[in-house]
Order: C-alpha cells, then sequence, then structure tokens
C-alpha cells in the first residue's frame, strides 16, 4: 500500500474519516449546541461532494477485490450529489426532532456508512468485497428506518425492512456460493472465463440477482417497499426509493454488461418479464394510492421498471441512458420527496387530499410538486422526458419493440396518477388548504438545486455526451 | 454600405411590444402613447436613413443597385438546406421599409387622438408595434421561411388588432374569419415553401432569384401534371400571397376586418399587412418571369386583373364608407398583382414591376390617407354609413381637403400620386396584354366613381340629424392627414423608374401621352357622373339601381359569396365530414380509452390484496418468485 493506492480509495477513506470526525464532533460538542453537528455534517459532507470531482486513475487493490475507474467514481459522485441533496432537505427535520433526542450524530453515522457500504460494492472486484459492502449498506437503514422509535409505524418499517434484507441477502449469498462452486472463483475477471450456462449457474444467477433486485424493488421482490416507505421518516424513504436504488442498479448493470454477459440469453428473458410485471404493478398499485410516502413508493418501483429497459439491451446506449436516467431520477425523486418532506413537517399532513388547493397557498412549493411529477412523467422539456426517451431508444435499436410499446403504455397510466397529484394542487379547492408556510435556507437550497436540475440536465447535452463517453469503459 | 444596424428597426418596435404588452396595467395611457410613437419614431428615422443611404449613396456599385444580405444560420435540415436569419437590403425591402415607417408612424400619432379613452388604450398601442415589428421582419427577410414566420407574426397581429374590441361578436367574428381564410391560404405557401425546398435544396431568395442560378436555369427537371414543379410551388407560394392580399376567392376576410379600429383598418388592411402579397410575389419576381417562360405569372395577372374589376364593381353598391374603402384596397391590391402579371425583366420592359412598386408606394400613402380621413369622419358622427352622413365640408375643413386630395389621387388626376403609378401601371397591360388594359381603363373609371360617389355623400350635400354639431378632430388626428395629404401630392413626382426596376438598373420612364389622356378622361368621366348622382340628393341613383335590377342586388350582396364559403363549410364540411369524425372520435376513440381507464382502475382495485402488510405473505412470494423464475427459466425457457 503506497500514497498512490490511498488515493484510489480516496472516496471511501475520505467518508470513513467523515464518520470518525462525527463521532469525536458528537463527543466534544457542548450539549447546548447540538444543533451544530447538523451544520458540520452538511459541510464536510459538501466537502467531501466537490472533492469527489477530481478525477481518479482506473486501478485495482488488495489483488483485484476493490478495483476503480472513471466510470466506476462517476456513479459515486452521482451518489454524493443525492446525499447531498438529501442533507439539505433533511437538515430542518433533524434539527427539529433529532437532534433533541441527541441522535444527530447517530443519523450521519448511519447514514455515511450505508453510503461507504455502496462504495465499497460498487468498486467491488469480487463476490466477497461485493456481499461486504451489499451489506454494509443495507444494515445500518435498517436502524434508520426504525428511527423515530416511539412511532410504532416506524419500528414496523425497521422490523418488515431487516427481516426483507436478511431474506435477500441470504438468498444472494445462497446465489454466490452457486456461482463459486461452478467457477471455482470468487474474482469478477476469473469468473468471466469461466463461467456457461449450465443448470447450477442459472439456478445461482438467479438467486443471486433476487438479492440485488430485491434493493431495486423489482416485482415480486418489491412488497417491502411500500409498508417501508410509509412507515420510515421521509428522509430515509428518500434515500431507500433514491440513493439505494441507484446505487443498486449502478453494481448490477456492471454485473451484468461484464460478469454475467455469457448468460445474456438467458438474463434478457429473465429481464423482460420482471420488467413488465414492474412497471405494470407499480403503476396499478400507484394508482390507487392516498398516502404521498406509499404513492411515491409505487411510482418509484415502475421507474425501477423502467431502467430495466436499458438494462436489458446490453449495449454501450443502454449503459449511458440508464446512468443518465438514474441522474435524472435522483434529481426529480428528490424534489419529489423534497416537498412532501417540507409540507410533512410543518403540518404533519401526508396524503393527497391534504394537497388540495395548495397553488393558492404555497405556489412555489406546487410548481417545485408539478415540475418533479413531470419529469417522473416524463412530459418534455423537462429532464424527464430525455431520461425516459433514452431509454426508448437504446431499447428500440436492439428491436425490443413491444417492451418499448409496453411501457409507453405504462407512462399513459402513470401520467394518470401523477396529475391526479397536480390536479390536486393546482384545480381544487380547499377550505382547510395547507396555509402559507416559509421553508428554511437548507430546504429552499435543496428544492433549488433539484429544480435547477430538472430544468437544465435534459437540456445540457454536453452532460450526455460525457457519460456516452464513459460507458464505452464498460462495454 | 454597412446594414448591421437596419437589425434595430425592427427590434425596436418589438422592445416597445414587450414593455408595452407586459406591463400594459402598470404605464399610464398617455405615457404609452408617446412610447409608441417614439419608438416608431426611431424606427422611421432608422429607415428613411437607409433609404438615402441606399438609394442616392452606396447602394449602386457600377449602376446596378446591389443586394446586401446580412445573415446567420438559424436551422440546418441538411448539408445544404437550412433556415437562416438575417436582413436584406434590396431596392425593394428599403422601398417597403419607407412605407411601413411612414404609415405606422402616422396611424401611431393619429391613434393617440382616435383612440383615446378607451379601455385597451395601451394594449392596442403594444398590439400595433407588434403588428409593425412583424412587417419590417418580414420586408427584410432573407429566405422563404424568414419570411414566412413573420408572415404568419403578422396575420396574429392582424387578428389581435381586428378583435381588438372583443366584447363585440361581430368583431371576434371578423377576426376569427380573418385569420382561418388567410391561415387557409398559408397552408398553400407553406406546401409551396417545402416543395421549392425539396426540389430546389435552397430557400434563400438571392439564391432561388439568380437569373443564371441553377434554380431558374433547370426549371424543367421536374414535371407534374404538365407543369414544372416550380410553376406549382410558385403558384401554392401565390396562393398565401393572395390570401393576404385579398385576391379573389380569398377576399372574403378584408370587408369583415373592418370592424377593427379605424386606424387598423388604414395601417394593415389598407397600407402594408394587405400588401405582403404583392411584395412575396415582387420579391420572387424573376422566378415567376423565367419558370416557364412566366406560366405563373399570367395567373397573378389574370387572378389580380379579375380582383381589381370585381371589387370595383362591388364598391359602387355598399353603404358602410369603410366597407367601399376596403372593396377599393382589394381592387387596388388587383391593380398591383396585374402590374406584375404583365412585366417583363429587362430595361423598360420591367416597367409593370416597376410600375406595382410604385403603385404600391403611392396607393399606401393615399388609401391610408383615405382611412384615417373616414376615421375622422367617424370619430365626428358615430356612424359608419353613407346615410348619417352629409354636409360635413363646412364642419370640417382640414378632412374634406385631405380627403378630396386622396380621392382625386385614386382617381388618377394629375398631378397626384396615383396618377403617376397608375399610368405607367396602363401603359405596362397595354405593352403585353391589351384585354388585361381594357379591364384597367375601366377599373379606373369604376374607381374615380365609386370614390367620388362616397366623398360627395360625406362631404356634400344636406347637414344630417346629428347627435351633436360634428367638428374638426384634433391636431394629433389632422395633423398625420396633413401629412399624408402632402406625400399625396408629391409622391408621384419620386423617379421610380430609376429606383427599383426587376434587373435593378434603372431606366428613363417617359409619359405616354396618348394613354395618360385616355386615362385621365376616363377618371374625369367617373368623377363626373358621380357628380350628377350624387352632388346632391336626388333619386336618380335609386333609379338606375332599379334599372340594374338583380344585378345590383347581386352586386350589394357581394356576388354572395360569403354565403357560398357558408354553405360550403357549414353544410358540406361539417355536416359531412365533421360530424361523422366527431361522431367516430366521441365514441369509438373516446370508448376505447375510457374502457381502458376503466379497466385500469379495477384491475388496480382487484389486486389490492396482494399487498396484504403481513411479511410472512412477502417472503413468500419472494421465495416463490426467485424459484419460479429458476426454474422457469432453466427447464422452460433456454432449452
Amino acid at each position: 500500500m503506497n500514497f498512490s493506492s490511498f488515493l484510489l480509495m480516496r472516496q471511501e477513506i475520505l467518508l470513513l474519516t467523515i464518520i470518525l470526525l462525527l463521532v469525536a464532533a458528537e463527543i466534544a460538542i457542548n450539549k447546548t449546541k447540538k444543533q451544530s453537528i447538523v451544520h458540520l455534517a452538511i459541510f464536510l459532507f459538501g466537502i467531501h461532494t466537490i472533492v469527489g470531482f477530481f478525477p481518479v486513475q482506473s486501478n485495482s487493490l488488495f489483488g483485484g477485490m476493490f478495483r476503480t475507474s472513471e466510470l466506476i467514481h462517476f456513479f459515486k459522485n452521482v451518489l454524493n450529489v443525492g446525499v447531498f441533496i438529501l442533507l439539505l432537505q433533511s437538515a430542518d427535520w433533524l434539527e427539529d426532532k433529532i437532534v433533541n433526542q441527541n441522535k444527530g450524530a447517530e443519523f450521519f453515522i448511519l447514514l455515511f456508512s450505508s453510503l461507504l457500504g455502496m462504495y465499497f460494492m460498487i468498486s467491488s472486484g469480487d463476490f466477497l468485497m461485493f456481499y461486504l459492502g451489499l451489506e454494509l449498506s443495507t444494515l445500518p437503514v435498517a436502524a434508520l428506518a426504525a428511527f423515530e422509535v416511539t412511532k410504532r409505524i416506524s419500528s414496523e418499517a425497521g422490523i418488515k425492512f431487516i427481516l426483507s434484507a436478511a431474506l435477500a441477502s441470504g438468498v444472494s449469498l445462497f446465489g454466490i456460493s452457486m456461482l463459486y462452486a461452478t467457477s471455482g472463483s470468487i474474482y469478477f475477471d476469473d469468473i468471466i472465463t469461466m463461467i456457461s450456462s449450465t443448470n447450477l449457474t442459472i439456478l445461482g444467477f438467479v438467486l443471486f440477482f433476487a438479492g440485488l433486485a430485491f434493493k431495486i424493488s423489482l416485482v415480486p421482490f418489491h412488497f417491502w417497499t411500500a409498508d417501508v416507505y410509509e412507515g420510515s421518516p421521509i428522509s430515509v424513504a428518500s434515500y431507500l426509493s433514491v440513493i439505494s436504488k441507484g446505487a443498486a442498479v449502478f453494481i448490477l448493470m456492471i454485473l451484468m454488461f461484464t460478469v454475467f454477459k455469457t448468460l445474456m440469453h438467458v438474463w434478457e428473458n429473465i429481464i423482460y418479464v420482471v420488467a413488465l410485471a414492474t412497471m405494470f404493478t407499480g403503476n396499478l398499485f400507484a394508482l390507487r394510492q392516498q398516502n404521498m410516502k406509499r404513492f411515491l413508493a409505487f411510482s418509484s418501483i415502475a421507474q425501477a421498471g423502467f431502467i430495466l429497459l436499458g438494462l436489458i439491451t446490453g449495449t454501450h446506449l443502454g449503459t449511458a441512458s440508464i446512468i443518465y436516467f438514474v441522474l435524472i431520477y435522483i434529481f426529480s425523486n428528490l424534489a419529489a420527496f423534497g416537498v412532501v418532506q417540507a409540507i410533512s413537517l410543518k403540518t404533519g399532513k401526508e396524503n393527497m387530499n391534504d394537497y388540495e388547493g395548495l397553488y393558492r397557498t404555497n405556489p412555489n412549493l406546487s410548481l417545485v410538486m408539478m415540475l418533479a411529477l413531470f419529469s417522473l412523467a416524463g412530459i418534455p422539456p423537462v429532464a424527464g422526458f430525455f431520461g425516459k426517451f433514452f431509454l426508448y431508444t437504446a431499447a428500440a435499436s436492439e428491436g425490443y419493440y413491444l417492451l418499448v410499446f409496453l411501457a409507453v403504455v405504462n407512462v399513459t397510466i402513470s401520467l394518470y396518477y401523477y396529475l391526479l397529484v397536480v390536479r390536486a394542487m393546482f384545480l381544487r379547492t380547499s377550505d382547510h388548504a395547507i396555509p402559507y408556510f416559509k421553508n428554511r435556507l437548507y430546504m429552499r437550497l435543496g428544492l433549488l438545486v433539484t429544480v435547477i436540475g430538472i430544468l437544465v440536465l435534459g437540456l445540457y447535452s454536453p452532460l450526455y455526451d460525457y457519460i456516452f463517453e464513459l460507458s464505452k469503459n464498460l462495454n | 454600405m454597412n446594414i448591421s444596424y437596419i437589425v434595430l428597426i425592427p427590434l425596436i418596435p418589438l422592445a416597445v411590444f414587450l414593455l408595452l404588452g407586459l406591463n400594459s396595467k402598470k404605464i399610464k395611457p398617455t405615457i404609452s402613447g408617446y412610447i409608441g410613437v417614439l419608438g416608431l419614431s426611431i424606427s422611421a428615422v432608422l429607415s428613411y436613413y437607409t433609404a438615402y443611404k441606399y438609394f442616392f449613396v452606396s447602394g449602386k456599385v457600377d449602376g446596378v443597385y446591389q443586394t446586401i444580405v446580412n445573415k446567420s444560420v438559424w436551422m440546418n435540415f441538411t448539408e445544404t438546406l437550412h433556415i437562416d436569419m438575417g436582413i436584406l437590403i434590396d431596392p425593394i425591402s428599403v422601398m417597403m421599409l419607407v412605407v411601413v415607417s411612414t404609415v405606422s408612424l402616422m396611424v401611431n400619432i393619429y391613434s393617440r387622438g382616435y383612440m383615446k379613452g378607451d379601455d385597451g388604450y395601451t394594449r392596442f398601442f403594444s398590439y400595433l408595434s407588434l403588428f409593425t415589428f412583424s412587417m419590417y421582419g418580414l420586408v427584410l427577410a432573407t429566405n422563404l421561411f424568414q419570411i414566412y414566420i413573420f408572415w404568419e407574426l403578422v396575420g396574429v397581429s392582424s387578428f389581435l388588432l381586428i378583435g381588438y374590441y372583443y366584447t363585440k361578436p361581430s368583431a371576434v367574428s371578423a377576426a376569427k374569419k380573418a385569420f382561418i381564410v388567410t391561415r387557409f391560404a398559408d397552408l398553400g405557401f407553406l406546401i409551396g415553401i417545402l416543395i421549392m425546398g425539396y426540389f430546389t435544396g435552397t430557400y434563400d431568395f438571392e439564391t432561388l432569384n439568380n437569373p443564371e442560378g441553377s434554380v431558374i436555369l433547370n426549371w424543367a427537371s421536374t414535371s407534374f401534371m404538365g407543369l414544372s414543379v416550380i410553376t406549382w410551388a410558385l403558384i401554392l407560394i401565390f396562393i398565401g400571397g393572395a390570401g393576404k392580399s385579398a385576391m379573389f376567392p380569398l377576399h372574403i376576410w378584408l370587408p369583415d376586418a373592418m370592424e377593427g379600429p379605424t386606424p387598423v383598418s388604414a395601417l394593415i388592411h389598407a397600407a402594408t399587412m394587405v400588401v405582403a402579397g404583392v411584395y412575396l410575389v415582387a420579391r420572387l419576381f424573376p422566378m415567376f418571369y423565367f419558370v416557364e417562360h412566366g406560366f405563373a405569372l399570367n395567373v397573378v395577372a389574370y387572378v389580380g386583373a379579375f380582383s381589381a374589376l370585381f371589387a370595383a364593381i362591388i364598391a359602387i353598391t355598399q353603404t358602410d364608407i369603410k366597407r367601399v374603402l376596403a372593396f377599393s384596397t382589394m381592387s387596388q391590391l388587383g391593380y398591383m398583382m396585374l402590374a406584375l402579371g404583365v412585366s417583363g425583366y429587362d430595361g423598360h420592359e420591367g416597367v409593370g414591376y416597376m410600375a406595382s412598386m410604385f403603385h404600391l408606394f403611392t396607393h399606401a400613402m393615399f388609401k391610408a390617407l383615405l382611412f384615417l380621413g373616414a376615421g375622422s369622419v367617424i370619430h365626428a358622427v358615430h356612424s359608419n354609413y353613407l346615410k348619417d352622413m352629409g354636409g360635413l365640408r363646412k364642419h370640417m375643413p382640414i378632412t374634406n381637403i385631405t380627403f378630396l386630395i386622396a380621392a382625386l389621387a385614386i382617381a388618377g388626376v394629375p398631378p397626384f400620386a396615383g396618377f403617376w403609378s397608375k399610368d405607367e401601371i396602363l401603359v405596362a397591360a397595354f405593352e403585353h396584354n391589351k384585354l388585361i388594359y381594357y379591364v384597367g381603363v375601366f377599373v379606373a373609371g369604376l374607381t374615380a366613381f365609386y370614390m367620388f360617389r362616397i366623398y360627395f355623400g360625406i362631404f356634400w350635400g344636406k347637414d344630417k340629424t346629428y347627435e351633436h354639431p360634428p367638428h374638426e378632430s384634433p391636431l394629433s388626428m389632422t395633423l398625420p392627414l396633413m401629412v399624408l395629404a402632402l406625400l399625396s401630392i408629391v409622391g408621384g413626382f419620386i423617379p421610380f423608374s430609376e429606383l427599383i426596376t426587376p434587373d435593378k438598373l434603372g431606366f428613363e420612364a417617359h409619359l405616354n401621352y396618348p394613354l395618360a389622356a385616355i386615362a385621365i378622361s376616363v377618371g374625369v368621366i367617373g368623377i363626373a357622373l358621380a357628380w350628377v348622382f350624387y352632388k346632391k340628393e336626388n333619386s336618380l341613383s335609386d333609379k338606375y339601381a332599379t334599372a340594374f335590377g338583380p344585378f345590383y342586388k347581386w352586386a350589394s350582396d357581394k356576388f354572395y359569396f360569403d354565403e357560398i364559403y357558408l354553405f360550403v363549410t357549414k353544410k358540406i364540411l361539417f355536416n359531412g365530414i365533421s360530424r361523422p369524425f366527431a361522431w367516430f372520435d366521441r365514441n369509438v376513440v373516446d370508448g376505447t380509452m375510457n374502457l381502458i381507464g376503466n379497466s385500469t382502475v379495477k384491475t388496480a382495485n382487484k389486486i389490492k390484496g396482494l399487498q396484504s402488510g403481513k411479511f410472512q405473505d412477502y417472503a413468500f412470494s419472494f421465495a416463490m418468485g426467485a424459484v419460479v423464475i429458476a426454474i422457469v427459466f432453466i427447464y422452460l425457457w433456454t432449452n
């Protein structure tokens, strides 16, 4: 290990340092000034995010267990940006509710640990590192889901999540052991050369896939999603639906496009079926949700189905369109969750009919929500349209016309329920409309960044070109 | 010649439009009037400066007026085909700048008085600026697509201004009618543009119009139904022009457009927008002339001649003075079209083209004057109808004199402006097509007759009973009248033949005395007849009206063209096509969509039990999901 190898692990080491600093700060900070831990954490993570944009070399460490490249580094940066926005949006909630219970530092430590796990998972060069990263990214989230211990529903969410996660990781590990049994190695590079489509390999792959499908909430591994989102604090639900899902998509894509490339004739059919099931289930369940968190849970399941449209191609274009879509999805979904968060924090209201007449009282929040939902639905000219457009292009260029057509049918369904919220906010009037309130600086910043992202990302073509160039390294 | 500053000429009215339009509630009416006039004054000064520089200082190189273009690519279609944005300066665009600036400025000044106290005062001025901006853009366009963009903008501003009194149902329906009829014509224009782009690979005026260029030399390369495709494109483009210039049979919107405020009629429906069609043909004149030996140009000539005659006959019978002026405008536009139609290209042969532009210029001045004068009269007596007017010459001396000057100009009496331009048109027609010449002479007589019919009707005869005694309009209204009257007197002495010719070389024009004598005497006969019929109120006119019997009735009902259009649209199109389609849409298309929607919601309700909330169920489906996928893909799908 020399200095340059440390530089390769820069993101991980820096994040670990931040975690340790926060532990120290928790002890050092005066009891009367507990609020400052929030500012400190956001400040430190802000620096971490900025430092992340310095380029990194492609190399591997620890005999190939850990590897990094420009593309992997870009994934981590995307996650960093998402987490940073999430922190901005959560700051008020933390200051008001959590810091008083002396749990401020705890929240950040758990969150950052989970993020650290994702780094390792994305950077893994063998299944051992992958599994450790997966576990590290999952376990802290269970604690986070149950963070509001005084609420029964939050504890329930924590329990459901930890049980589902245990099941998923167990199944996944079982699958990995079968892959080891057939190929004789846990290193990705070795498996690539030795893998063949025997029955045991396929079984191993399916079980492994189920573990990651749990994190992405693909049907039929999605049932935990709505319950956990509904019960957890909004920040955690937001984290699960955006960051956790994004990381899992990235690693799944890397593995399927490299390690399991030989099995493509098998998994493209699996993805086909799962994609359709996920889109239809997510959308049909979202139709009748009243609770905004459950609503966004099913919407995020449906969005995951769209991501599979890029995954199924196995091409360079598919890679680029997935990364681009996830990036845009992060901004759009964070905007939606941010508004839900802001309203829930001020009023405690989380139902769709509470939003009636919101435009008259809080026009800015309503506009942010509208942009977010339009972006999720894929209405031009906001970014979401371009994200979906490239996914369709990727799938159609591989000849999946029927799949693209059914995806478009799903977009139509999704448009209906996204517009239900818009209708409630803009067209309905209510005597009990949420009164006007002003958000604090962090929340406003958090929403502003997402709005800029939604408006600019789709139109700023150099970004897509950059992603397109990067994705050439994978296929 | 540096022309980059010319882009300011359209941009200033645009800025005025944005300023007034976005702050219409905040700006005080008087101030908005001043802003409008000020903005247009700057544009006008720049236009005059440009005209001076171009025509008399630096426009000519080796005796030929240069075409100066300043443009940049806006949108690329293919490697060769692209849309540019820019400005094009040549004799006709500079002349149009002068016309648009002058009339716009005069109308803006006039409107400050005419529209005083109106609710939408600021809105009115913002619309006027929008129109002026669009018209400048149209005039300066460098290619077919750019001209089309501004063409539509002009149509929109015309729509807004005709419907300015939007609480009046008649104004709203007139605005719709104008918009729909011109849009319908513009469809032809657009198809023409696309055909042109497809077969020639360019939209650029310079490339298209080059007489030695590949477009004109290769016109015969592709043909369709016996005519060159380029000819088809030109005819389609001419349909667009005919719509804007109210040529038969697309003229029906122009009389109704008189529902707008009178200054608007003066600006848009007399002097500027309606000549856009003439300008368009002039802009593409080399193509019209050379392609297929001028087949499309002949179409222009006959449509123009027929429209001139048709409108003049109707004008005699109308009783609303603004409608008389509207039909007169249509008739004069027909004159300009026919002049283009009988023009040649080289040297003195190009007299028709020159005369058309000349007449466009002089007509803009005296017709704007007629409208503004009519506006002044309407302002005083609060009615559009001839029967409510009479004896106004004592009450409104300035309006009387200026109106008389304009009437003499349009009747072709020397030395007023209209005589010179009309004479050149008749010379061109005489040299090329005798039939069109006779039509032209006859129309000249009719013009003099109907114009003096309303002149005598308004200003002579007995006083009518007025609500309050009519009085002369304020200076803000009479000043533009006097300026335009001056221009109507001296406008004819501008040596157009040296400035504006198809080959841009210029020639010396001489008065053709026999033809001039015929034209003058026809005009004088028209005036004399009007004198006999209408100087004093008598039953003579009614007697002749009865003598003509049904023909008079047809003419006064505008030959039932509105009714024909209504029959075709309401009875045939609506019943025969729209209704079945609407039924299909409501029942089949909507029904299918509702079915899909309802079944989606039903499915959503049915499957809600799957999400039970119990972890055991979740774990079961997780495990079963993995197992089923594995089994299916191992045993069924892969082998």
